[in-house]
């Protein structure tokens, strides 16, 4: 039942998508840009480039993902379509997991791109370790979109809208961000996966509590 | 409307606060003994710990007061939150400059990314964008509430945060300094200085809320007369 409700909300934002490819077509290029420009800041310690890896990737997905994110509630506030929103006969709840869902699934899929870009602009070759590091990604996006839907939410309702998401969604992603890096390297950079098992725990731990958090106190920062 | 000029109770903690202050001053640069190897070096202690200690209460305070804000609705718990998150801001800016201070001759450095300072860090730019959120929300019953939900967030996230930070870098040895236990002649000096921060942030928290509170009668007041007009 519920997840039928989830799904048509999902469905929703996945067409408007599919449509305008306004996210995912901002998302790419800026993890592309961020890519780039990485690549000239790390020109002094090319040799070592296998280690800065992990944070180029990160720092990549959480700018391209927080743009998904603004867009996620910016896209609703135009034509009045928040009011409809509200409108359908569900707990508020049911609203924040579809937007959630959608917002994992775009920031999955720019991932997905900006991590075979890497491999080609820094020169790495994966095969074993592919597994492994679809797993972190999962676990860290889902993380970072459990707390950052919430938070989009409370940014568009303030007059900064999309300037503010950034200055307050990063400070609470802070445990993500350490530990999806750590884990990634991890898996680059050691033989040993074994001791992956301490940053996942801690990044399912931080998607699980708040993803809780926020469906529950979803209603009070959706308003028109 | 309720007057809320400053009550007795209010000017005998301000006075109380203000005494407490100099002898906090006599206690630790006279009376507590000189460290043996940091010298005077360490008496800024004094005022780094009992500040970092009353901050994290400073913001304990500003969880129970936004919880309550949701459950409650009243405005005084609003600005309750408001006045605990800028006073616990405060005196974790006092922590985040002291503790260089200290740092620089004692480990040569400013800054290391150990495990405390990189979680004061943290948490101190957590409740900057507390307040962020608070400012750019115009509406006061909208900003109440964005406020509150944020401060929960923030208050879930600290021992996360916490907790990931000590993990992470237990793999990499810091160069922090262990040392043992407090002596007991340095107990006195540090009790007076944890017990006199308490109080000056429960005063600065209570005069803050007030002046909140005035605020916002004001404006209610402003209101009705533009209804009225």
């Amino acid at each position: 039942m519920m997840l039928g409700k989830i799904w048509a909300v999902f469905r929703k934002d996945l067409l408007i998508e599919l449509r305008t490819k306004d996210s995912l077509n901002a998302m790419l290029f800026f993890g592309v840009v961020v890519l780039v420009v990485f690549n000239f800041a790390l020109e002094a310690v090319r040799d070592s480039i296998r280690a800065a890896v992990p944070g180029v990737l990160w720092v990549a997905f959480a700018f391209a993902g927080t743009l998904g994110l603004n867009r996620i509630f910016a896209a609703e506030k135009d034509n009045n379509c928040l009011q409809g929103l509200l409108m359908i006969p569900v707990d508020r709840g049911v609203i924040y997991l579809g937007k959630m869902l959608a917002a994992t699934v775009f920031m999955l899929v720019s991932e997905g791109v900006i991590f075979v870009l890497t491999l080609v602009f820094f020169n790495l070759t994966v095969w074993r370790e592919v597994p492994y590091l679809v797993l972190v990604f999962c676990v860290g996006t889902v993380g970072f979109t459990a707390v950052g839907t919430l938070l989009a939410a409370v940014a568009a309702n303030t007059r900064m809208r999309e300037v503010l998401l950034p200055l307050i969604l990063f400070p609470v992603v802070v445990p993500i961000l350490i530990n999806a890096v750590e884990a990634t390297a991890i898996i680059l950079n050691t033989v040993d996966y074994r001791v992956l098992r301490q940053p996942l725990t801690i990044m399912t731990v931080f998607a699980i509590v708040f993803s809780t958090l926020s469906y529950l106190f979803f209603e009070y920062v959706l308003e028109e | 409307m309720k007057d809320r000029g400053e009550g007795t109770f209010d000017a005998v903690l301000g006075a109380a606060v203000a005494a407490g202050m100099v002898l906090a001053l006599y206690m630790a640069f006279l009376v507590a003994p000189r460290e043996r190897t940091m010298g005077d070096l360490q008496r800024i202690f004094y005022f780094h710990v009992p500040a970092g200690i009353t901050g994290l209460t400073a913001f304990a305070f500003n969880f129970v007061a936004s919880v309550m804000f949701l459950v409650r609705r009243k405005h005084r718990w609003d600005a309750l939150a408001l006045a605990s998150a800028e006073v616990g801001v405060m005196l974790f800016s006092i922590v985040l400059v002291t503790g260089p201070i200290w740092a620089k001759p004692a480990w040569f450095v400013w800054w290391t990314w150990s495990p405390r300072l990189t979680s004061s860090l943290v948490l101190w730019m957590l409740y900057v964008a507390y307040l962020l959120v608070r400012n750019y929300v115009s509406d006061p019953e909208r900003r109440a509430q964005m406020s509150a939900v944020f401060a929960i967030v923030a208050f879930a996230d600290a021992p996360i945060v916490w907790f990931s930070i000590r993990w992470w870098r237990d793999q990499h040895p810091s160069p922090m300094l262990e040392t043992g236990g407090l002596s007991p002649a340095m107990w006195p000096a540090f009790a007076i200085c944890w017990a006199v921060f308490q109080l000056l942030m429960i005063y600065l928290v209570r005069r803050r809320a007030a002046l909140e509170g005035v605020r916002h009668d004001l404006d209610e007041l402003m209101r009705s007369a533009e209804r009225s007009a």
